[in-house]
């Protein structure tokens, strides 16, 4: 049974026409770009071009392109870089909501001996503008804020942030790894001075990524090592994947009108109908500043691991935050820093949908919906108690 | 994604007993929402033979949950009340084919809501009730509990405390305590007799008794000779190590092998065998 797949935030199918481009590059084209001979030798000329329409894609020059191995490279990558490229510069400011790329990599620095400030967001998950601001001093080397979060799909002020930072001449890195592909992203007019991304989130394999950084931007590489990449990222290219990420965003760049108004309207008749089919079920995140493909449902007095197994019966595909499918006894960092009530984090689940989802699959998804929720709410000895009450 | 048993996924997707029951003649209630697991379990008792005769469950938590609750409620049916009380969290997870370790703790709630409902039909104070030191602070877990689970389960890290009751998986300010509490606890007794548990092994807990045993006990000897090792397999009763570092050129590794079987025979198993790979 092919699976409804609601789940694209956390990985996309490949593309049949990216699949096809990149085929020849694993089985008859294996050479090594940087090899003398012309077996290998042209195979630079494929990546060239693979630059170029990622470069399009957001509206980059092509050599402002450094192709890595995944979304974690690049952020590890541009907030190393910035750090090392001012060595006076000792503070950080990044979000309590990042992915743990960023997190992480902020925390690691925070041992080091930075200062790091994690902004805090309200409960629907927007930043507190105010506090950026008090946040930001000549010590400020990097501020690294995701353009959108993979868990509420919220977006975040990045123009406006990017004003205020180009003004005091402080870097500025932005996780796009949810947004690209997904709504317009134009570097042209866009105030950000790196930006990641990621292949697998746009129907391009695993295993490839991209760190966009601005021309003029002091620039320290991660990996060390050979010329590729004009010095900024050693390593032999991954050839396949670096010219099925072009072919990615080429599709990504035509469908992307589209997609945003077809996303949106069966995201909006998914949430509505969920919503509607059950008591105790709300909408956590910004949903006016949002991605078009992503909702975050909690169905209060259950818990998300149970529903989505029960889902997994069906086929359906998503994912949750609660604490039970984290892998340790935490839920989501994210709906924890927006306040979101324990009792609805342990139920939340994400549906994050793509231009392969079809409105049959969302129907399905609406028809069985209600049924495993009432299911497991009577299984739950909260469920009927609070119903009866309320 | 979690590793369940098919007995794990088919309780879940079935559960059985599951639901309300009228006029209970006792109710155990632990967990809370809070927590992310919570059990609610009711019970009929006859009253002339003190037999179990219906038992329902209503669980909020995850598969794991859902399944050890309906396991315990078919498992109890029939018995007495004594006889339930025999009952343990390795039962339940044993009737399961085993939890993965992440997961004991929703056995452990099992035993816990049979403890409290046997409670309240004798009209005790439930255990719950008394004034209680709490450890854990994230998860409400008390110092009782967690000496109760670390003895009943032959628990002696920090993170199988924390598997087995969630107590340390939260802000993490409450692990000094519980390595305090452990170290107490398991050295009331000479330290070779902590881990000949009376109680049967389940396959998986047998693999961390070993695992423990070489990592506490004859890591750091072998390192202070400048020797290592490392555990490969536990296959049954044969144990499968490979020496490293200076043992692999050492002419007496055959002893070393034999002084390593002597050790894990004395604390985990007698009937070991252990074998260099």
């Amino acid at each position: 049974m092919k699976p409804i797949y609601l789940d694209n935030n956390a990985t996309t199918s490949v593309a049949p026409e990216v699949f096809e481009e990149m085929r020849p590059y694993l089985q008859e084209f294996y050479g090594n770009p940087s090899s003398m001979h012309t077996f290998g030798g042209h195979l630079y000329r494929k990546i060239e071009e693979a630059r170029e329409k990622v470069a399009a894609l957001i509206g980059a020059a092509a050599e402002e392109i450094i192709f890595t191995s995944c979304g974690t490279e690049s952020d590890n990558t541009a907030l190393m870089s910035a750090v090392e490229s001012y060595p006076a510069k000792r503070h950080v400011i990044t979000t309590r909501v990042e992915h743990p790329a960023v997190l992480n990599f902020c925390k690691h620095l925070a041992r080091k001996g930075y200062r790091v400030t994690f902004l805090p967001v309200d409960s629907l998950g927007r930043l507190d503008m105010d506090a950026f601001s008090r946040a930001i001093d000549d010590d400020t080397a990097v501020v690294s804020v995701m353009y959108a979060n993979n868990e509420t799909g919220a977006i975040f002020p990045i123009r406006e942030m990017g004003e205020v930072l180009r003004e005091r001449k402080i870097l500025f890195h932005t996780d796009a790894v949810q947004a690209v592909g997904k709504i317009p992203i134009d570097t042209k007019t866009l105030p950000v001075d790196m930006l990641s991304l990621s292949g697998h989130k746009v129907h391009a394999p695993k295993g490839v990524g991209v760190l966009y950084v601005r021309k003029g931007t002091r620039f320290y590489p991660y990996l060390i090592g050979g010329h590729q990449e004009r010095g900024r990222r050693a390593g032999t290219e991954n050839v396949a994947s670096l010219i099925a990420l072009g072919k990615a965003c080429e599709l990504a760049g035509l469908a992307l009108r589209g997609e945003v108004e077809y996303l949106g309207r069966l995201r909006d008749r998914l949430e509505n109908a969920l919503l509607q089919c059950c008591p105790d079920v709300r909408v956590n995140g910004d949903t006016e500043h949002r991605l078009p493909n992503t909702t975050n449902i909690s169905f209060e007095y259950v818990e998300g691991e149970a529903i989505l197994l029960r889902m997994d019966e069906y086929g359906i595909c998503a994912s949750s935050g609660s604490a039970c499918t984290s892998g340790s006894l935490e839920p989501s960092h994210v709906l924890r820093t927006m306040g979101v009530p324990f009792t609805a984090i342990h139920g939340s689940i994400r549906f994050s949908l793509s231009r392969y989802t079809s409105e049959a699959e969302i129907d399905r998804v609406i028809e069985v919906m209600p049924g495993i929720v009432k299911e497991l709410r009577n299984l739950s000895p909260y469920g009927k108690r609070k119903m009866a009450s309320g | 994604m979690w590793e369940y048993t098919e007995k794990v996924k088919e309780f879940f997707l079935h559960p059985k007993n599951a639901g309300e029951m009228e006029h209970p003649d006792a109710v155990g209630e632990v967990g809370s929402m809070l927590c992310g697991d919570a059990l609610k379990l009711t019970l009929k008792v006859d009253r002339k033979t003190g037999k179990i005769t219906d038992a329902r469950f209503q669980t909020f938590g995850c598969a794991s949950a859902i399944a050890s609750s309906s396991v315990l409620t078919e498992l109890i049916k029939g018995r007495t009340l004594d006889e339930a009380l025999e009952l343990t969290n390795q039962d339940i997870a044993e009737y399961l084919g085993g939890l993965p370790k992440e997961k004991m703790h929703c056995s452990v709630m099992g035993r816990e809501a049979l403890e409290a409902a046997i409670a309240n039909y004798r009209g005790e104070t439930r255990p719950v009730d008394r004034e209680e030191k709490i450890i854990c602070k994230c998860f409400e877990v008390s110092e009782e509990k967690i000496r109760r689970v670390a003895l009943e389960n032959s628990l002696s890290t920090v993170e199988e405390i924390t598997n087995y009751t969630k107590a340390g998986g939260g802000c993490g300010s409450c692990i000094p305590a519980i390595e305090a509490i452990l170290k107490d606890i398991w050295s009331v007794r000479p330290e070779r007799e902590v881990p000949k548990t009376p109680r049967k092994m389940t396959n998986l807990q047998r693999i961390a008794l070993i695992q423990d045993v070489i990592e506490k006990e004859i890591r750091p000897r072998l390192q202070s000779d400048g020797g290592d090792i490392e555990l490969i397999d536990v296959d049954g009763k044969r144990v499968i190590v490979s020496l490293r570092a200076m043992c692999v050129a050492c002419p007496m590794s055959e002893v070393t092998v034999k002084g390593i079987e002597e050790k894990l025979r004395e604390l985990v198993s007698e009937d070991l065998v252990v074998e260099a790979a």
